[in-house]
Order: structure tokens, then sequence, then C-alpha cells
């Protein structure tokens, strides 16, 4: 028995099959006013939401609402999939909800009532939203949700969470007082007399349904964070009994079945077949999944969708830039002059405006991802692309990741929490940053202007051809490397492709909207909390020396300088020039030119290799302060300073065609990304992966841009 | 007896079982169970996986968890 009606605070559960409507169900219900958080032990996203109620008295009462991962049935298949389990059958949990409400597709109302019987049976006040009845409607399903209540003995309400129909009365119902029904769905004791009386007596569990769940999941004890000694016991009883979890599963699953067919005629009554959207449904994937046209359409959708990336992000992104440069100045001009001064504009900002830069990509690559997403596009296009990626150690579903990781790969890996196969889930977050990220493009363009001259080949630009070969060569890197990966990796689950293509629709863009500002706050906070940090890191190495190295350096400039007339102006480049060579991140430089040389880089580009390792756009940003010394002011631009350097051994120019095609080869594979490894660590749980990734990628980048320069030089 | 991957498009059949406890766990709870009747929709370009029509929804699987599904003509 639960009554809401004396308590301040409650916290409530939405649990759903994939599809159901759940997120919609959760927006209407809180808004904006959510949060992610991470389920302990897990790297499965944690959706928080809040919102309020008021009981009869006119009290407020706040709600804390929990998104649970969707799911067909409280038998976990996957780490997002445990969450259910833990949080429902383990009363200690932190997430331990006063009740549950499950979200049923009504249009699909069999399967739905499935996990609903489950989630009764545990005793938990339940309620059913019966969601998309108009979806039921139009597909001839009349539904008594009146007699449907009454049967599963929980209240039963009818709503178009989209259209917000049936939230006031969902919130009204959640008022009430529910006491969960007696009798169960299935007699759990049959499969196994006794057993769940000898669990409770060892674990506190709150219904004997739970305490079944216990012996059938016990591959997932870890989650109720027993002690040994618990689970030694709980090991016995289970292997005492030789208790045949699989079969008893199927069992139950089937009675299940069996009570709700039952239900269902009771129930749905067939308004005569009206098939309307299935028929369209079939209409248009007999065009996008078609055997020629499948692929050509989908390559178009990739190409307008990197296209209007470019496009659209690039007026944005200017703004961005323009705003902290502006800041920078203000800020600059209105704090005193030294130390603090420096550390804010050229560490802080410089670092916020490196974060902030992206949003504007990630954001647009989001909305077009969750429009594919939504309209049950993209699990056509993993529909596709299961046969041809399996060969590669992934998944139909890495689909959505590789492409991601051309915007940027730190939203990409997170996309590839939806493939349930560990093996394949790792591949596929290892070789995403092998494809080339929005952040390599600048490097590139710079580099291939200085090596490649303009021209045309057949009408086909040249300089353009080979900035879509790197992105080929980064396409082709990651797909060899997942190959690799296949027969090193070893985990032992096997890999299904066993998943609901659900029916086309129109996407609903306050879920996108939704969706574009959770993940937007995601790269803001956690990866940007790295940018900064080591932005402030390279700060400090580039302007500080040993000993007075500074001082000695602006002394030598300013005699010179009042004995000659030089410029003015010429005299701060080099002083800044000498600063940076003797500075820490110099020395550093100088230090690894031993190590860089065979690649055909010397000290400056060591200087550029570290600092982009923050990030790979920085490159472009020191090499302008390294090259910004020793030159009369009438070439200005980086490129054509890059130009004129003369390999002080060989008297060519430093930036030929060799050292130039060794450099965009290293920014190609070097995992020179914080972000990335943040995120990695974050999804993976610990630092292994994103070691191993560095590493990989590292050793990689270093054999290609060495057997590249010198096979060329 | 007919596995579902044997099944041609468009025709109707019925589940009867499964040879694999792993793959017949994950459908029993999708809703595909024994007596249910199932016909395969399309199958993916590259002949595999397939969509078939189950339980009123559609439902991508591999032509191996398929293999793992007997089925009966109607």
């Amino acid at each position: 028995m639960s009554n809401v009606q004396n308590k301040s605070k409650i916290k409530i559960a939405i649990v759903g099959n994939p599809n159901s409507g759940k997120s919609t169900v959760f927006n209407a219900l809180t808004g904006l006013n959510q949060k992610i958080a991470n389920f302990p032990g897990v790297t499965v996203e944690k959706r928080i939401g809040f919102f309020n109620l008021e009981n009869e008295s006119g009290q407020k009462i706040s709600a804390e609402i929990i998104d649970l991962p969707g799911c067909y049935s409280l038998y976990p298949k996957s780490i997002d999939e445990r969450i259910p389990f833990q949080v429902l059958c383990d009363p200690d949990d932190e997430s331990y909800p006063d009740f549950v409400i499950v979200i049923a597709d009504a249009s699909n109302l069999k399967r739905s009532l499935f996990l609903c019987s489950q989630i009764i049976d545990l005793k938990i006040p339940a309620l059913l939203a019966l969601n998309m009845m108009d979806l039921a409607e139009r597909k001839g399903l009349g539904i008594d949700s009146g007699k449907l209540s009454e049967k599963l003995g929980v209240p039963v309400i009818p709503m178009n969470a989209l259209k917000k129909q049936g939230i006031a009365e969902l919130k009204k119902s959640l008022l009430h007082s529910f006491s969960p029904p007696e009798k169960d769905f299935t007699d759990v004791q049959k499969y196994s007399p006794g057993i769940t009386e000898e669990i409770k007596n060892i674990i506190h569990v709150s219904s004997d349904y739970a305490a079944f769940q216990v012996a059938n999941n016990f591959e997932w004890i870890s989650a109720f964070h027993l002690t040994p000694e618990k689970t030694g016991k709980l090991k016995k009883i289970i292997s005492d009994r030789n208790f045949d979890s699989d079969a008893i599963k199927a069992k139950e699953t089937l009675e299940r079945y069996g009570v709700i067919t039952v239900l269902i005629k009771e129930v749905v009554h067939e308004k005569g077949i009206m098939q309307g959207t299935h028929v369209r449904s079939k209409k248009i994937d007999s065009i996008l999944t078609h055997r020629v046209f499948g692929y050509v359409i989908f390559l178009v959708i990739l190409f307008l969708v990197f296209q209007s990336i470019f496009a659209w992000a690039a007026y944005p992104m200017d703004l961005v830039d323009r705003f902290f440069a502006w800041s920078k100045q203000m800020v600059a001009a209105a704090m005193p002059q030294g130390l603090l001064n420096d550390l804010v504009v050229n560490g802080i900002i410089a670092g916020l405006n490196g974060v902030v830069i992206f949003v504007p990509q990630i954001a647009l690559l989001f909305a077009f991802i969750a429009v594919l997403e939504d309209t049950g596009y993209m699990s056509r296009v993993s529909f596709m692309m299961d046969k041809l990626l399996r060969g590669f150690g992934l998944n139909g579903k890495s689909v959505i990741p590789l492409i991601s990781g051309v915007a940027c790969a730190v939203p990409a890996i997170m996309s590839a929490r939806t493939i349930q196969n560990r093996k394949e889930r790792i591949i596929t977050i290892m070789v995403t940053p092998l494809m080339s990220c929005s952040a390599r493009l600048p490097v590139y363009t710079l580099l291939i202007s200085l090596i490649i001259p303009a021209g045309y080949f057949y009408g086909v630009n040249v300089q353009g051809l080979v900035l879509f070969g790197m992105y080929l060569i980064g396409f082709i890197a990651a797909i060899a490397a997942a190959w690799l990966m296949k027969f090193i990796i070893r985990v032992k689950e096997k890999s299904y492709f066993i998943m609901e293509l659900p029916l086309y629709r129109l996407p609903r863009f306050s879920n996108i909207g939704m969706m574009i500002i959770e993940k937007v706050k995601v790269f803001l906070f956690d990866a940007g909390k790295v940018i900064m940090a080591i932005s402030i890191v390279l700060w400090l190495l580039s302007s500080n020396a040993p000993g007075n190295k500074f001082e000695t350096i602006e002394k030598k400039y300013n005699t010179a300088s009042q004995n000659s007339g030089i410029n003015h102006d010429e005299i701060i480049y080099k002083i800044k020039s000498e600063k940076l060579e003797s500075s820490y991140a110099g020395i550093l430089g100088q230090w690894i030119e031993p190590a860089i040389k065979p690649m055909g880089f010397d000290w400056k580009i060591g200087i550029a290799l570290i600092t982009s390792f923050a990030a790979r756009e920085v490159f472009v940003g020191t090499m302008s302060t390294i090259y910004s010394a020793g030159d009369k002011g009438t070439r200005s631009t980086v490129r054509e300073k890059m130009q004129s350097e003369i390999n002080p051994e060989t008297l060519k120019p430093r930036y030929d065609f060799a050292t130039g095609f060794s450099l965009m080869l290293f920014y190609a594979f070097a995992m020179q990304c914080m972000s990335t490894l943040a995120v990695v660590k974050r999804e993976m749980r610990g630092w292994k992966w994103p070691l191993i990734q560095f590493a990989y990628m590292g050793a990689l980048a270093y054999v290609a841009s060495l057997t590249a320069y010198q096979l060329l030089k | 007896m007919l596995t579902l991957d044997k099944l041609p498009v468009g025709e109707q059949a019925v589940v009867m079982s499964f040879t694999n406890d792993a793959v017949k766990l994950i459908l029993l709870e999708m809703g595909c169970i024994p007596g249910e009747t199932i016909s395969v929709e399309r199958i993916a370009p590259l002949g595999d996986p397939i969509a078939v029509n189950i339980s009123g929804y559609l439902l991508s699987m591999r032509k191996a968890e398929a293999a793992a599904v007997e089925v009966r003509r109607v």
C-alpha cells in the first residue's frame, strides 16, 4: 500500500519497451527539469527528471523520476538492460522507486503487457500508461482500458504523449493510493518450490517474484552489492537445486504470454483491419532498403548531412570565434597587465573557445542523427549494413558511431551504447576516432595547400581530391583496425542482431530538441573540463622557462632595438619566437626532436605535436605563433611563412611533399584529443581502453608517418 | 522441419519451436511465441539479415538466428 498523499517527496521509475514513447512521456512530465547522471558501477546514463504534484489539500509533492533503459523483460541481455532488474528488484538500491510507470505501446499491446506483468508481480505499486492510442486506433484496435485495469489490478491511463493527451490524468492518478494486486500472473513456486523463501532469508527483496528474478539473473547479481558471504550462500542455493534458469525463464515467459493472450481477447476488439500505417511503412521500406537504391539513398543522405554540417556550422562557429576574440580584447584591456591577465586571456578564455567552438557542429550532427533515428531510418541502415560490418568485427549498429565520427568522436562514441554485444561495442569505440573528425579539417587544409599545387585534373579539383583521400584513409584505417581487433579482443558474448524495426514516422521535434540539449551539456561539462585543464597546462608550459631566460631574451632585444632602427613589431615577433624556443614547451619540442626526425619533423613541429594532444586544431594556432617570427611583415599568412621555411640540413623547403604528407598521416592516425580519451574513459569505466587506444593509434601514426617520409624523401 | 531462414518472402507460417536456447529466450519475450503467425517481409540487400512480421510488428534478425526458429507453413 502506498499513499502519496502524506509524502512530500516521491521517487518514480519509468520503464517500457524500446520505441514505446517512453522518452516522450518522460519529457512531457518533466520538461527541461532533467539531468544526466550515471548508475553506480556501470556506464549507463541515468536520466533523472523532476516535477511537482499537488495533493488534495494543496500541498506540493516533489517527484523525482528516473528513466530506465528500454527493455522487453526484466531479464537483462546487455549492460543497459541490467538496470531495470537492479533498480526494481533491490529495495536497497539508491534508485528504488516508490512506484513505477509502465509505458505500453497500445498498438503493440501483447508485447508491452509481458513486461508490465513482470513489474506488477514485483509488488511495487505500478501504473500502466497506454501510449500511442492514436496509432492503435488507426490499426483498427479498440482497447477497453477500464476492463484492462480491472484485469491487471493496476490503473490504466490511455494517452498520446506526443500530443500531451493523458499527461494530466497520469499526474492525477499518481496521487491515488495503490495496492498491488494480491494474485501473481504466474505462480513462481511451481518452478522450484521454496526457493524464493530461501532467497528472502538471505537478502532483502520486495516480493517472491523479485526473489525469483534474483535466482534467474544470478549472473548479474553484482548489481546488488552483496557481501561475498551472501553471494556465496545464494550461489549454493541455486546450484543445490540445479536451478536451470534458461529453461525456467522460457517456461515462465510462455506461461505469461498464455495469460496475456486470454486477457487481450477480452479487452481488445479488432474493428476491421486498417493497416494503413503498416502499408505505408512497407512502401517506404521497399524504396529505402532497396538493393540498389537503398545504398544510393543512404550515400546521398550522408553527403547532404555533411554538406549541411560544414556549411551551416561555419556561421555560428565564426560567431563563437569572434565572440571570444572580443572577450579576449575586453578582458585583456580591463585587467591589469601581468601573469594573471595572460592566464585568463591565453589560458582560460582560449581554452573555453576551444570547447565552445565545437558546439554548433555537435548540435547539428546530433540533430541530423536524432531525426534519422526518430523517423526509424537509422535502424534500416543498420539492417542494410549489418552483414558488411560483421566481417570486420563490427555490428550493423556501428554505423551510427562511425558516421558521427566524421564530425566529432566524442558524441560518436557515446552513441555506441546501443550496441549490446560488448566486443562489438569495444571495437566500435576503439576505431571510431580514426574517422577523420572536423578538428583535422583545418590541419589538412593548411598542409594540403602547402604540398599540393592548386589545379584541376580532368576537371576535378586536385586539392579537394587529396582532402577526400584523407577521409578515405581514415575510414580504411578504422575498418582495418576493427578487423585486426576482431582477432585480438576476447570477450565471450554471442553477438545478436535481433532488433525491432519501428514503423516510419515523422520526427518528434521536442524529443530531438531535448536530446540536442542533453548531448551538448554532456560535451560542454565532461569534455570541456579536460580541454580547459590542458589549455591551462599548455599556457603554463609555453609562458614559462627555466631560470631567468625570458628576462635575458628581453634584455638582449631591448639593447638591440636601442642600437639599431629595427622595426618594433619585428622585435616583438623575435622575442616571442625566442621565448617559445626557450620555454618549457620549446624544451619539450627539442627533447622529442630526435624521435620525430625520422618522420621529417623538427622541434617546431614537435611543439605543435605536443600542444595538439589537447586538440588537433591547436596545430594551426601553434604554427602561427611559431612562425610569426623573423619576417618582414609582408608575408603575413601562416601558410606563406611555412612555405618559406627552409630545412637547414637539406637547404630545401621544410614543408616539402614528404614532410607534409607524413604530417597529415600523423594527424589522421594519432589520438590527439583529450576529450575523446576522456569520453572513452567514461564509457569504458576506467583507463585501460583509452590507454590502449592512445598507444595503438600513436604506434600506427608513427609507423605510417615514418614509412611515408622515408619512402618519399 | 522448415526453419524461418528458409521461409520464402511473403509466405505465412506458424512458429513451432526453437533449436537454440539463447535465441529462444530473446525471441519469446519479444512476442515471437509458438503458435504466432510469422512471415518474412524482406531480406536485407546483401542477403542477410531478414525482417519478419510477428505479432503486429517488424523484427529484424540474422539468418543464423532465424535458422533456430522452426516454423510450419499455413
